[in-house]
């Protein structure tokens, strides 16, 4: 208790993740394992997983209730939703997105994902690489999470042998990387025993890689933004009525991608009117540059036009507006998407009316097959889709940017969330090179 | 003009912002978003550190402009009188408009009945979603943080509730990327927790960089107390203590507010926020479970009352 300092309680940086497995893979083990290890896991909260463990005539403490927060969940002993744990480390702050390994629940894990720097795909040591773990490994792909782990769990079952170990992470590694994954990072360890999640494992001496937590702790945060394109959805104009500001219009929004300096030229979307950046406030305070993913308010040196949904980008690299958008999307909803649909897009801070015009294809997961025109996509389906949108809309590839390329699609009728959809090509895999001259510049 | 565009050996990165900062720049982006979307949006506001917190990161969002929300408080009769002075000098400073939702009205005229324990944390639910619907709020701003609590952790950061206020944690829908979904239909409101992922130390590291007041009873101080299930509870007018129960003067604060009947104190000697930090780093009690009796009634005591409509 004494060990604490004021120099470990300095601002670190935070790294959002998401873990994926199947049910019996020991993913509640993990999660517990983390939280308990790195002494997240409170006495009054043990205390009351100790309780009901002991009301239900368990010897062991279950760890899964304490990821098990609804009644439903704990009455069937399964997760049914997305739920979001935090714990700290000296060198960093973790927002852990706990999502349900049920094949049924793909847009949890989706859910999950699409906010995620890094996912931890977890494997029995025993079963190898199965059809789930592909089913892992695509969606990572699809939503572009840049880091992946491959926990290749329970190595006390297979007598901590390396080859073990070896042959899944030599067969997952190619699969993934073959879908895109920019990153794999193979670790093997016994939740249950605590081998390699916090602590180094005496088991496999053979293993000189980090630990989960300590990879969780130094993988990087941050992007190169040098090669983003800057974007900045505007959210609300802030314009004060007082008299100490007479004439104070501020464009207020989180830089979604990239960075905007003082004296930029750029362009404000749709409606293609340019200007130059006069200041950046910091949440009041001025700046000269802001990167994502600060929330800041623009200055511009004209008075022009502009209201919550334009997208401020520079006038050098603005992307061209569409009304016709195809994009990979996961069904999150339990009624059918269909041709015809008629639906609400919120893109950044915009929302506009849409229409499905076609479903050209839904992905089977397992073998990443593609079915033509399945008519319809039902709850959990991944397909592609085509969209027209009621006015155009600057939309970046989900290649480039996963905030200015991701969109929603929402039910006009009951406000129901119906669709996550990704712009452009599905997979990160390396594209054929495409001439300039036949790029229209959104349509991928 | 100042720069920001420090390396910070700690991240290693330009451009990798603190957690401090993420967290911040993600709750002004969520206030931003219900400014932008909602008629009638208000602030929950308790003079809870939360929700003190809360008002600090909507004030910074609008600037120079003011905030554009009014500010609920659901006055349980119980309060401390440090919190509602507090609560008073906040509104004026800041040119603020108080909607009062009241328990004790509402015992007073017949409507809600003094329970045996005379807690009175579970009867705020009905005065609360009230006064939603009589004011026809649209977006109803809460300090909750997931980390709070199991039933906490499953909830979205906008949560649409209906014309009873009721939570449905089997039909929340998906949040995405950072695409708030705000659609409701008229007499449902959306509950929005721009604190939601945050932990009760990003709270106090908050407030210490950016020197935010506390009322006082957040730090260490004499006060008379008595014990009740293992908690040191304020004596008072709400009731306590009772026969058998006896009140000693210790030194003590308190790591919530709420309501003087079911919130407890905690032994402690931090005195000051550096103190209260290192405190609250090394505890081994989560802030409920140390001080709020309503939350051990029973294993789903919280996801009961926020299906009720309970914030």
């Amino acid at each position: 208790m004494s060990t604490i300092t004021t120099e470990e309680l300095a601002e670190t940086t935070l790294l959002r993740f998401a873990t994926a497995g199947s049910v019996d893979d020991g993913k509640s083990t993990l999660v517990g394992r983390l939280l308990h290890d790195s002494k997240s896991v409170l006495t009054d909260q043990l205390e009351a997983v100790e309780r009901v463990s002991a009301s239900r005539g368990q010897e062991a403490p279950d760890l899964a209730l304490l990821t098990d927060g609804l009644r439903a969940e704990r009455e069937q002993g399964i997760t049914i939703d997305v739920a979001y744990r935090y714990f700290a480390t000296p060198r960093r702050r973790f927002i852990l997105a706990d999502t349900p390994g049920h094949v049924q629940y793909t847009r949890n894990m989706v859910t999950g994902a699409s906010t995620a720097e890094l996912t931890v795909i977890l494997i029995d040591a025993r079963n190898g690489v199965v059809e789930q773990t592909r089913r892992h490994a695509a969606l990572a792909a699809l939503l572009r999470v840049p880091h992946v782990v491959l926990a290749v769990n329970k190595m006390d079952l297979v007598g901590y042998e390396e080859k073990v170990f070896a042959a899944i992470a030599e067969e997952f590694t190619a699969y993934a990387t073959e879908l895109g994954v920019p990153e794999v990072t193979a670790i093997p360890i016994s939740a249950l025993v605590g081998d390699n999640v916090v602590e180094p494992s005496a088991n496999m001496d053979w293993y000189g890689g980090p630990t989960v937590l300590e990879h969780l702790e130094t993988v990087p945060v941050s992007h190169d933004l040098s090669h983003c394109h800057a974007r900045l959805p505007v959210q609300y104009v802030i314009r004060p009525q007082g008299p100490d500001h007479p004439d104070y219009r501020g464009y207020a929004g989180q830089i979604a991608a990239g960075s905007f300096h003082v004296g930029d030229s750029v362009t404000v979307l749709p409606s293609g009117r340019a200007s130059k950046i006069s200041g950046i406030d910091l949440l009041g305070e001025p700046v000269d540059v802001a990167w994502t993913t600060q929330s800041v308010t623009l200055l511009l040196e004209d008075d022009i036009d502009i209201s919550r949904g334009d997208l401020i980008v520079p006038s050098k690299d603005a992307p061209a507006t569409t009304q016709d958008i195809e994009a990979t999307v996961c069904h999150v909803a339990d009624a059918p998407l269909t041709v015809g649909h008629r639906v609400l897009l919120k893109h950044g801070t915009r929302t506009v009316k849409a229409i499905v015009k076609d479903i050209p294809s839904r992905l089977t997961l397992d073998d990443l097959s593609l079915h033509p025109h399945p008519g319809q996509l039902v709850a959990n389906d991944i397909g592609r889709v085509k969209i027209r949108t009621a006015e155009p809309l600057p939309v970046d590839s989900y290649a480039d940017s996963r905030r200015t390329g991701s969109f929603i699609l929402i039910d006009p009728n009951d406000g129901q969330t119906l669709t996550a959809g990704m712009v452009g090509e599905s997979f990160a895999a390396p594209e054929p090179v495409k001439d300039e001259s036949e790029d229209d510049g959104w349509d991928f | 003009m100042t720069t920001v565009a420090t390396v910070s050996e700690e991240t290693g990165s330009p451009y990798a912002l603190s957690h401090l900062d993420a967290l911040e720049s993600e709750a002004v982006h969520i206030f931003r978003e219900v400014a932008g979307e909602f008629e009638r949006p208000v602030i929950l506001f308790s003079g809870g550190k939360d929700s003190i917190v809360m008002l600090h990161l909507a004030l910074k969002a609008f600037r120079p402009a003011s905030v554009p929300f009014s500010l609920l408080h659901v006055d349980t009769g119980h309060n401390f009188p440090e919190v509602l002075d507090y609560r008073d000098r906040t509104v004026e400073k800041h040119g603020l408009r108080l909607h009062v939702a009241s328990v004790q009205d509402y015992i007073d005229r017949g409507v809600l009945k003094e329970r045996p324990d005379g807690t009175r944390n579970p009867l705020q639910t009905l005065p609360l979603t009230e006064k939603i619907q009589a004011e026809k709020f649209d977006a109803v701003f809460g300090g909750g943080r997931r980390d709070e609590e199991k039933a906490r952790a499953k909830e979205r950061v906008f949560s649409l509730r209906d014309e009873f206020s009721q939570w449905d944690p089997r039909r929340q829908r998906p949040e995405l990327w950072n695409l708030y979904n705000g659609r409701h239909a008229p007499g449902e409101h959306v509950r929005v927790f721009p604190l939601s992922n945050w932990t009760e130390l990003d709270v106090w590291q908050y407030i210490a960089r950016e020197g935010i007041e506390l009322p006082q009873i957040y730090y260490a101080h004499e006060r008379e107390v008595f014990s009740r299930s293992g908690m040191w509870l304020t004596a008072g007018e709400w009731g306590g203590p009772k026969d058998g129960e006896t009140v000693e003067k210790r030194l003590v604060r308190y790591r919530t507010v709420g309501d003087m009947s079911c919130t407890g104190a905690v032994d402690s000697d931090a005195d000051t926020i550096e103190k209260v930090i290192v405190e609250i780093a090394a505890s081994r009690l989560t802030e409920r479970g140390a001080t709020r009796a309503d939350d051990k009634m029973s294993e789903a005591a919280m996801e009961d009352r926020k299906r009720e409509g309970y914030f």
